[in-house]
C-alpha cells in the first residue's frame, strides 16, 4: 500500500518533467504568438480564446453534469451587459466589473438550474432556449441596455495598463482562459466534479451516496453560467460595441455544438472544440474565399442551402461537423483521439503529457490518463 | 430500542399495494435477511429505506432517529448505505472515482477549495489524498486494486457487483443494505462473496440487511429471516425456525 502523499500523483495535472516542458512551450507559443501575428489575427485568436472560456462553463454542465442548454448566449449577453454598465454607471473599474459580471451571470444561471431539477432532456432544452430568447428580448426593449441599438464599450484599464490595442487585450483573454481551464480542470478531478458526473451517470446513486442532487445541478449551472458571462465581459471589452443582436440563438446552437464537438466531458476537448468552432463563428464566409473550392461551394449554397440569398457555407459545415460527429464518433474530438491512440500504440501517445500541455487533462476522460504507469507516469510507479 | 426497527412500513403504487405493514428490528452487527419470492416487495422496502420512495405509511426508526420521509442524501449521510438490484454505478468513472464518490459526505472540498487546488499541499489535494487512501484500503479488502483505473461499464457483472458493494463500503456505513449482490454470479464468486459479507460484519461491526435470492446463502449468513409474500410478511425469526415454517413451504412450493 503506498503512503499517503503518493495519491496527490493520481489528481496532478502536471506530472513528471515532460509535461512541464509541454507547458512551458504552450505557454512560450502562446506569448509569442501576438508579436508574429498579423494584426486582424490576433482579434481571431482573443475570439477563439473567449469562446474557449464558454467551452469550459458549457462542459460543466452539459459535458459533466449531463444537462442540455440551449440558452448559454443569453449567459453570454448578461455578462457583457453587467459588464459594461459596472463600467459606465458605476464607475468600477474593469478588474472589479468583469468579476461581478460573472457573479451576476453565476445568480441568473442558479435561477434557470431551479426548473432544472423538475425537467429532463427536451423540457429542460425548451426552458434553456426561451431563457436564451427572453434575455435578449428584455435588453433591447431596455433603456438602460441601450435598447435595440446596443451600447459602447469604454476603453478598459488594468490600473496603468490600457487595454486598447488587441495585443494587451489578448494577453488578459488567453491568460484568463488559461487560469479557468486550470480552474476547470481541478474542479472536475475533485469531490464538486465528481458529484456533477455521479449525477450525470445515475442521479439515484448519487442521492444514496449523499449527494444533494438539487445543491449540485443548480451549482453546476451557476458555475457554468459565470464561465459563460465572463467569457461575455471579455467579448465587450474585445468587440468594442454590444447589442443584444449579437448574443443570438445561433450562438447557443454554437455553444452547444462546440462540446459535442470536441467531446463532452473533456475539458481538452471542449478546448479544440470551443477554438475550432469560435474559427468557424468568426470565419463563415472563410469558405467562400477558399481557393478553387470557395466558388464551387458558394455557388452549391446559393443554390441549394440559402433561404435568403446569402451565402451560408459556414453554418452548413457547422452543421455537416456536428452530424458527422454524432454519427462517426460520438465523443468527438477527445473520442477521435484516444482511438488514434489506440492504433498507433501506447509508445507512441503519451496523452496525459499531451492533455497536460493544453492545460486540461480529462479528468473524466477515464482511460488516456489513468492508465499511464508508462513513460510520463508518476515516478513512484503507482499501482 | 432497537438499532434498526421498521414499523408498518407500507408502500402503495396506485391500486397496488406492493408492500404491506411490514413491521421487523434488526440488531446493531448481526445480518438479517430479506427472503420472498419474485415481486414480494423486497427492493421496495429497501428504497423506502433508504428514501428513494416515500413510504405510504409506517415509519422506519435508525440509531434512535426517525428517518422515514427523509430524501435519500439525508438518510445517506445517518450512515445508510446501500447496492442496487439492477447496479446503478458511475458508468463512465473509474472503479477508485465510483469509491471516491462514496467518501462524497466524509470530504470537505468545495467549489472554491475544488478550484484552487495549486498543489499538493491546498486542502482540495490533501482531501483527495486521505480520502484515496482509505478507498484504496476497500479497493484490496475487495480485491479491486486491479481494475482501479478501469471505467466501470467495461468490467464484468460480478466485478461490478462488488465495485458497487467496496462503493457502499467507502461510505463507512453503520447500516449496510445489499440488495441481491450475488445475481449473475457463478457458485464460486457466490461462495467469495458470502464470506466476505461475514467478514464485514466482523471486521467492521456492520449492520447488513440483505436481500438475497439465493436461499442457501440467504440462510447461512443470516441471524435473522425476513419472508415476504405479496408484499405481506408471511414468516419472520432464525433461519432454522423459518425454513420449517408452514407459510414459507408453500409460498416458494405452492400449496400442493
Amino acid at each position: 500500500m503506498r503512503s499517503t502523499p503518493d495519491y496527490y500523483s493520481d489528481v496532478q495535472l502536471f506530472r513528471g518533467r515532460r509535461s512541464w516542458v509541454k507547458l512551458a512551450v504552450l505557454l512560450a507559443v502562446l506569448a509569442i504568438l501576438p508579436l508574429i501575428l498579423p494584426g486582424y489575427r490576433i482579434f481571431t485568436f482573443n475570439y477563439m480564446a473567449i469562446f474557449v472560456i464558454v467551452g469550459l462553463g458549457m462542459n460543466i454542465l452539459v459535458g459533466d453534469t449531463g444537462q442540455v442548454s440551449l440558452g448559454h448566449a443569453g449567459f453570454l449577453a448578461i455578462g457583457a451587459f453587467t459588464t459594461v454598465l459596472m463600467m459606465t454607471e458605476v464607475g468600477a473599474p474593469f478588474l472589479l466589473a468583469l468579476p461581478v459580471g460573472g457573479l451576476v451571470t453565476a445568480l441568473f444561471g442558479f435561477l434557470l438550474g431551479l426548473p432544472a431539477l423538475r425537467l429532463q432532456g427536451p423540457y429542460l432544452a425548451i426552458v434553456t432556449l426561451g431563457f436564451g430568447l427572453a434575455v435578449t428580448q428584455i435588453i433591447g426593449h431596455w433603456e438602460l441596455f441601450g435598447g435595440h441599438m446596443g451600447l459602447v464599450v469604454p476603453t478598459a484599464t488594468l490600473g496603468p495598463i490600457s487595454l486598447s490595442g488587441d495585443v494587451s487585450k489578448y494577453y488578459l483573454i488567453v491568460g484568463t482562459a488559461l487560469v479557468l481551464a486550470l480552474c476547470a480542470r481541478n474542479l472536475s478531478v475533485t469531490r464538486v466534479g465528481r458529484a456533477f458526473r455521479a449525477i450525470r451517470d445515475s442521479e439515484i446513486a448519487a442521492a444514496t451516496m449523499g449527494v444533494n442532487v438539487a445543491y449540485y445541478k443548480t451549482l453546476s449551472f451557476a458555475l457554468s453560467a459565470a464561465f459563460t458571462g465572463t467569457g461575455g465581459g471579455l467579448l465587450a471589452i474585445t468587440t468594442g460595441f454590444i447589442s443584444p443582436g449579437d448574443f443570438h440563438f445561433l450562438l447557443s446552437l454554437m455553444f452547444l455544438a462546440m462540446v459535442v464537438f470536441g467531446g463532452l466531458g473533456s475539458i481538452p476537448g471542449a478546448v479544440l472544440g470551443s477554438i475550432a468552432m469560435g474559427y468557424l463563428n468568426l470565419e463563415m464566409d472563410a469558405f467562400e474565399e477558399l481557393p478553387l473550392l470557395g466558388p464551387v461551394l458558394e455557388s452549391f449554397s446559393d443554390g441549394f442551402m440559402s433561404s435568403a440569398g446569402l451565402p451560408n457555407v459556414g453554418w452548413v459545415v457547422t452543421g455537416l461537423l456536428i452530424v458527422l460527429t454524432i454519427l462517426i464518433e460520438p465523443k468527438g474530438l477527445h473520442g477521435l483521439w484516444i482511438r488514434l491512440g489506440k492504433i498507433v500504440g501506447r509508445g507512441g501517445m503519451d496523452t496525459d503529457a499531451a492533455t497536460g500541455a493544453l492545460a486540461g487533462a480529462g479528468a473524466s476522460s477515464s482511460s488516456p490518463g489513468s492508465a499511464s504507469a508508462g513513460p510520463g507516469g508518476p515516478p513512484a510507479g503507482g499501482n | 430500542m432497537a438499532f434498526f426497527a421498521v414499523e408498518g412500513l407500507t408502500k402503495r403504487f396506485g391500486g397496488l399495494t406492493a408492500l404491506d405493514d411490514v413491521s421487523f428490528e434488526v440488531e446493531r452487527a448481526t445480518i438479517f435477511s430479506v427472503i420472498g419470492p419474485n415481486g414480494s416487495g423486497k427492493s421496495t422496502a429497501f428504497n423506502c429505506i433508504s428514501g428513494i420512495h416515500r413510504p405510504t405509511a409506517g415509519s422506519v426508526q435508525f440509531d434512535g432517529e426517525q428517518i422515514s420521509g427523509l430524501g435519500p442524501h439525508h438518510i445517506a449521510r445517518r450512515g445508510i448505505a446501500r447496492t442496487f438490484q439492477n447496479i446503478e454505478l458511475f458508468g463512465n468513472e473509474s472503479t477508485i472515482d465510483n469509491l471516491m464518490l462514496g467518501r462524497h459526505q466524509h470530504m470537505t472540498t468545495g467549489v472554491w477549495r475544488g478550484l484552487a487546488m495549486l498543489n499538493g499541499r491546498t486542502h482540495a489535494a490533501r482531501d483527495e489524498c486521505e480520502n484515496r487512501a482509505r478507498v484504496q484500503h476497500i479497493l484490496e479488502l475487495l480485491d479491486l486494486d486491479a481494475v482501479r483505473e478501469r471505467p466501470v461499464r467495461e468490467l464484468p457483472y460480478g466485478t461490478q457487483k462488488r465495485v458497487e458493494l467496496a462503493r457502499a463500503l467507502a461510505m463507512e456505513p453503520k447500516l449496510l443494505l445489499v440488495d441481491e449482490p450475488t445475481a449473475g454470479m457463478n457458485a464460486h464468486e457466490r461462495t467469495e462473496l458470502g464470506e466476505q459479507l461475514g467478514r464485514l460484519r466482523a471486521d467492521l461491526d456492520l449492520t447488513i440487511l440483505l436481500i438475497e435470492h439465493h436461499l442457501q446463502l440467504a440462510m447461512g449468513l443470516a441471524d435473522q429471516v425476513l419472508v415476504l409474500n405479496f408484499g405481506k410478511p408471511i414468516a419472520q425469526g432464525t433461519p432454522e425456525e423459518v425454513r420449517r415454517h408452514p407459510d414459507v413451504i408453500k409460498a416458494y412450493l405452492g400449496d400442493g
